[in-house]
């Protein structure tokens, strides 16, 4: 089960002709997706496409009754191969994962994909993962387009532009017998809006009859000769197939404007930035009107040459805004106006900053640039020179910069994976540091304070991989991170099939909690939830021994820091050759807390039995050191002022947030911290003998109580 | 699609939308707010677009939403507006700041001009990591945001809306929710706000009364001067408890020596002979004052500081005490309402101790005790973590009966210890208060490093006892105060010890520079 449920808006996705859809940007792709009459979709998650797989899953009964099939697909190299369907058949078919990282993992499917080309519709739709809040690595996925000679779409950003693109796309994968990305941006993904829809459409070639009635052509095969004409087909038929489409179709888009002597080329991405910008120079308004002509890839690649032609022509200058590097569409370009002979002179990454996301402040400034160097006529007196004295104002804004503390993304209350790190801490102290690869996935905030463990991470899955080198006798042994997400994505050959084979005597620890949690909750094979089209509950034990692992540990529950630190420890210090592999499992609290919250009050409601868990902390105890602290982070563990003049430092304190995982009392136990914690069982709906056990025992300890308090001083704050 | 426009034709609208950026920590529920805001834009005709970057950052890291909505244009009602996806510098109408510093943030950012922008932040704390495990207080300063907010804001509306929350139990985006509606920043009516809560239909009710009473406080806030500025909560003060007879012969008696100390001391001398009262006896009181009186009384801030450190250090942590602070009447109903537990529901509290060797040998007396320590098979059986639920009989007498060991305290191998200790850190501060006070006072707040338990309080302690070590050396300087609490505030803040051993090591090169 996703983390987030989209069961109210999936119902959207029946609305048909005339009506009007209102929703994220997520679901009009889908729900675009099944108007264009798609046999099938695959995916894998990752921001900021999860969604998109989130509400596929959630769709599942719509996409059945609509004869689509619906994959979630173990790696995003699954899910582009499955487009093979359409290489041979008439069928529509769609993958979606995280641009560019999606597309490493896929690419060796999607270079044969492009190779041999397809006969029905096939898109790829990446969710791009640039700039603020991003999670990877920046790179573009233009040179994949560039390389594999697929084509890449970059609708303008609004939803009614990606639904049209969508549209589009499908058309010009077939008519060019090339497959298409579409590429969404991240905030493009989760925009709110409108479009008016149409009716959904079945799939008129059934994939089973696919299958009960194959067909073949060695010409699509990738192997010689074939892969040969591959190429050639490639730049004599598909690409000016695809320039003469998506020139008739009109799919990039020209906007005129009364200072016509220049003009803006943008990706379709970044028309909104544009506008705004445009419209604070008071240069275009809110409904899209521009007095500067504007020129809209919303095709990035190919460039169709004549329109780019036939906008600059009678230019003194035109601006490309092209987000991210190198700049290609840019590059690109100045070939095309050299080539024609075309004198208009080009702007782009000499006014706007070569790395880094044009955000609202990026594309004012140099879009100001760029008017005030060719149009400065054009421009108010205010938008010229702004006139604000900001002086005090950013005097006790700068001084801010030194209160406000950052805040970066961190584990959850009660996340099982601290522990595991807590344990770590705990085995460095005892056996000095290590080296620790990391992984991708919500272990990788152990590099954060407080934990501050790991070294690199080289991939999805790759932690294990990239400790291979480290296979040399030595006085310490490598840990390896992975998550179950990982281990399944690639990591049981690459990590420890691989360590196996070559004898790795490094530790390998797969953290498991039961979801492929950081992108959103999916399940996995691993996942122990029952889930009615996937086939789930496959121990990640069982698959490493598989694989041919001997020393391999299971731990059930995480949150035993002792036992955690007692394998880490054994795992490495022992005299087994091999890897050791640690299975360390504890269910995902943010899912878990989902899951079970609504069963917890509905049994409340029933008036059962239920005992809730939470932490404290006993003010007066603790001596406000924060070791323990040093050894969690977590949300709900904070600190408090005290009121006591012997006090120097605030005291540690529990929060109501806490949902009693119970880790900060075994760090206190294992660290051998200190007696502050305690764990507070609160029973409610208790069983008729346990209130009268629990009153005649309380009576008997508030006699006792009562007797030694009768027996010394007592001040005034303990008396109240 | 080829939109063509005559070039003379082009009048531009001079509409604008307003915008909106909120700022919110993972989890907080900052898109619920969101989503709320441009439902209720929809709700009355007007166009909204959100867009956020939640990323991983929804995991408790810091995120923006952004929010842009503007009413259709009245002529031509079918054109959708291009509304922007981030929010810019100076050009942001209102901004929300779900955390004190996630409002201190948007400022950070720009997002807040003078000109226009209404900031709405809900004053209340949720600590970042970096200010929680700092060993000392790494809390940021409220003041300091507070200030900033008020030149940079045109408007500033800020009050603890988590109390609120906690208190209508709903969550905070509500209590901002209401806060917006009572800002009158937005062209909507209350009823409007109502409707949209009710129509997303999840936790309604709590939601609603959470949304009037956010509103109630913006209300009263807007109506006030402009020229009132809201203004920081300021830090919880110490309480000090008076120096006066309670009534108890034998604690009065020594009220009255106490009070023969100058003035300026009472307060903490009242606080000092309290706690060791408290964890001891009367005689124990006695003894606390023998020391105090010891010491020279015309430097009073070094009395005071003196009087401090020696009343933690006589009340040192034991299991005497942990065990009697966990039996002692009160805690029971104390911890009940920590965790809100209703009077229909049973509390069952477990305590997680790890005793170790030396904390159990340190119970007996001195020879045995030492003896009883070396003991490597002992050590191995006693190591381990216990959880004991003091609320049932056994586990309480247990407890109940090591507090009551504290008769025999004085006699034990962890009291010599102790006193000792005590004793040369004493001698040291009078010593050093003749010829400079300043470096006794220094002396005797480096006392602040010994504390905590077991390994904590080892080190702790072993810090301390380089920073008195370094103090002999520097003596004969007239900056060896300085040093000191130069030495002691790099002690504090550092966890393993290796920084102060760095600082000890300049302090070495200033002899041989001389």
């Amino acid at each position: 089960m996703a983390e987030r449920s989209f069961a109210r808006e999936v119902e959207d996705l029946k609305l048909g002709a005339g009506q009007e859809f209102r929703g994220e940007g997520i679901l009009a792709i889908t729900k675009a997706l099944l108007e264009c009459g798609v046999s099938y979709v695959a995916g894998y998650q990752g921001a900021p496409i999860s969604h998109l797989m989130d509400v596929l899953s959630d769709a599942q009964d719509i996409l059945s009754d609509l004869g689509v099939h619906f994959e979630s697909s173990a790696s995003e190299a699954t899910a582009a191969a499955t487009l093979a369907a359409s290489v041979m058949y008439p069928v529509r078919g769609a993958v979606t994962f995280k641009a560019p990282v999606g597309i490493n993992v896929a690419s060796d499917a999607l270079a044969n994909l492009s190779s041999g080309g397809v006969t029905g519709g096939a898109l790829i739709i990446i969710g791009e993962d640039y700039g603020e809040g991003s999670s990877i690595m920046q790179e573009r996925s233009h040179a994949f387009a560039m390389k594999s000679q697929l084509w890449l779409v970059d609708p303008r950003p609004n939803v009614a532009s990606i639904v049209k693109a969508v549209h589009d796309s499908f058309e010009l994968s077939e008519a060019s017998n090339t497959p298409v990305m579409l590429e969404v941006r991240i905030r493009a993904c989760h925009v709110h809006g409108r479009f008016a829809t149409r009716d959904n459409i079945r799939p008129a070639f059934p994939l089973s009859r696919a299958l009960d009635q194959p067909s073949r052509d060695t010409n699509r095969i990738v192997l010689p000769p074939a892969s040969f004409l591959h190429e050639k087909e490639k730049v004599e038929h598909r690409w000016p197939a695809a320039v003469e489409f998506i020139h008739a179709r009109g799919m990039n888009e020209t906007f005129d404007g009364d200072i016509d002597d220049i003009g803006i080329i943008m990706q379709g991405g970044m028309y909104n930035g544009v506008i705004t910008a445009l419209r604070e120079a008071g240069l275009a308004d809110i409904w899209g009107e521009t007095r500067v002509p504007l020129y809209v890839m919303n095709v990035t690649y190919p460039i169709v040459d004549r329109e780019v032609i036939d906008f600059c022509r009678a230019k003194k200058a035109v601006l490309m805004v092209e987000e991210g590097q190198p700049e290609f569409i840019e590059q690109a370009l100045h070939k095309i106006l050299r080539n024609a002979d075309i004198p208009a002179k080009l702007h782009g990454k000499d006014l706007f900053p070569m790395a880094g996301e044009y955000t609202a402040q990026v594309m004012g400034e140099a879009i100001g640039a760029f008017i005030r160097r060719w149009r400065p006529d054009a421009l108010s007196d205010a938008a010229r020179a702004p006139n604000i004295d900001r002086t005090e104002v950013d005097e006790k804004i700068r001084v801010l910069a030194d209160v406000v503390p950052p805040r970066p993304p961190g584990f959850c209350t009660g996340c099982p994976e601290r522990p595991i790190f807590s344990a770590m801490k705990l085995v460095e102290k005892e056996l000095g540091p290590h080296h620790v690869a990391a992984d991708i996935g919500c272990h990788l905030f152990s590099i954060l304070p407080p934990f501050n463990i790991g070294a690199t991470t080289m991939g999805y899955g790759l932690g294990p991989a990239s400790a291979s080198a480290f296979n040399v006798p030595a006085g310490k042994r490598s840990i390896s991170m992975m998550g179950d997400g990982g281990f399944w994505h690639n990591g049981l050959t690459s990590g420890v099939g691989n360590a196996v084979f070559n004898q790795h005597d490094g530790v390998i620890v797969v953290v498991d909690n039961y979801y492929s949690a950081a992108t959103g909750g999916q399940d996995i094979p691993s996942s122990r939830a029952d889930n009615r089209s996937r086939s789930t509950k496959h121990p990640i034990v069982e698959a490493a021994k598989g694989v041919g692992a001997k020393w391999v540990r299971q731990i059930d529950r995480t949150y035993d820091v002792t036992r955690m630190r007692d394998t880490l420890r054994e795992a490495l210090t022992t005299e087994e050759k091999g890897p050791k592999v640690i299975v360390a499992s504890s269910e995902c609290m943010l899912n878990k807390q989902r899951r079970v919250k609504p069963l917890v009050a509905a049994a409340a409601k029933r008036g059962e039995r239920i005992v809730r868990e939470r932490f404290g902390v006993d003010e007066d105890v603790c001596s406000g050191d924060h070791a323990c602290i040093r050894l969690s982070g977590c949300p709900s563990l904070s600190v408090k002022p005290t009121t006591d003049p012997l006090k120097d430092n605030p005291v540690a304190a529990v929060d109501n947030s806490c949902v009693g995982c119970g880790h900060c009392g075994e760090v206190a136990d294992a660290a051998v911290l200190c007696p502050s914690f305690y764990r507070a069982d609160v029973v409610s709906n208790p069983t008729s003998f346990e209130t009268q056990l629990d009153r005649l025992w309380q009576r008997m300890i508030g006699a006792l109580q009562r007797w030694r308090a009768g027996r010394r001083v007592m001040f005034e704050q303990e008396a109240a | 699609m080829n939109v063509s426009v005559a070039p003379s034709s082009i009048v531009l609208s001079q509409a604008r939308p307003i915008t909106v950026a909120v700022l919110a920590m993972g989890g907080q529920g900052g898109g619920v707010l969101v989503d709320w805001i441009v439902a209720l834009a929809e709700r009355r005709g007007w166009f909204a677009q959100s867009t956020s970057v939640p990323g991983v950052a929804q995991r408790t890291g810091a995120t923006i939403y952004y929010i842009e909505m503007i009413a259709p244009d009245t002529s031509k009602p079918d054109r959708h507006p291009v509304l922007s996806l981030m929010p810019a510098p100076g050009k942001v109408d209102i901004v929300i700041g779900a955390e004190l510093m996630e409002a201190g943030r948007a400022i950070l950012r720009g997002l807040v001009s003078p000109d226009r922008t209404l900031l709405i932040g809900s004053s209340h704390r949720s600590l970042a990591v970096i200010e929680k495990t700092a060993p000392g207080d790494g809390t940021a300063d409220a003041a300091q945001v507070y200030e900033a907010a008020n030149v940079a804001a045109n408007r500033f509306i800020a009050f603890d809306m988590a109390e609120i929350a906690d208190a209508t139990g709903s969550v905070v985006s509500s209590v901002l929710f209401g806060a917006l509606a009572g800002s009158g920043a937005l062209p909507f009516a209350t009823e409007d706000f109502e409707a949209t809560i009710r129509a997303a239909g999840v936790g309604v009710d709590a939601s609603l009364r959470a949304f009037a009473a956010g509103r109630e406080r913006a209300v009263a806030m807007v109506k006030q001067d402009p020229q009132i500025k809201p203004v920081a909560k300021p830090p919880l003060a110490r309480h000090f408890p008076r120096l006066e007879p309670i009534g108890h012969a034998g604690y009065d008696a020594l009220v009255a020596r106490a009070q023969q100390l100058p003035p300026e001391v009472h307060g903490i001398v009242a606080a000092g002979l309290q706690r060791v009262v408290d964890y001891q006896d009367v005689a124990y009181g006695s003894e606390y004052l023998d020391r105090l009186e010891a010491m020279p009384r015309e430097a009073t801030g070094l009395l005071q500081a003196f009087a401090k450190y020696l009343a933690v250090a006589m009340a040192y942590d034991d299991v005497i005490r942990v065990a009697d602070l966990k039996t002692r009447a009160g805690r029971f109903d104390r911890v009940r309402r920590e965790v809100r537990a209703g009077d229909d529901q049973v509390v069952a509290i477990t305590e997680f101790f790890h005793p170790r060797i030396e904390e159990m040998a340190g119970l007996l007396p001195p020879v045995l005790g030492e003896k009883v320590e070396r003991n490597e098979r002992l050590a191995r059986l006693i190591d381990r973590g216990r959880k004991l639920r003091t609320t049932s009989p056994s586990a309480f007498l247990l407890l109940y009966g090591v507090a009551g060991l504290r008769r025999f305290r004085r006699r034990t191998l962890r009291h010599a210890r102790e006193m000792r200790h005590l004793d040369e850190w004493a001698q040291r501060v009078r010593k050093f208060a003749g010829s400079d006070p300043a470096l006794a006072t220094a002396v005797c707040e480096a006392r602040r490093l010994v504390g905590g338990y077991s390994d904590t309080h080892s080190r702790g302690e072993s810090k301390f006892d380089k920073v008195m070590l370094a103090s002999e050396r520097l003596a004969s300087r007239p900056d060896a105060a300085e040093w000191v609490q130069r030495l002691t505030k790099v002690a504090l803040k550092d966890a393993d010890g290796a920084e102060l051993d760095g600082a000890l090591r300049t302090v070495e090169t200033l002899f041989e520079d001389a």
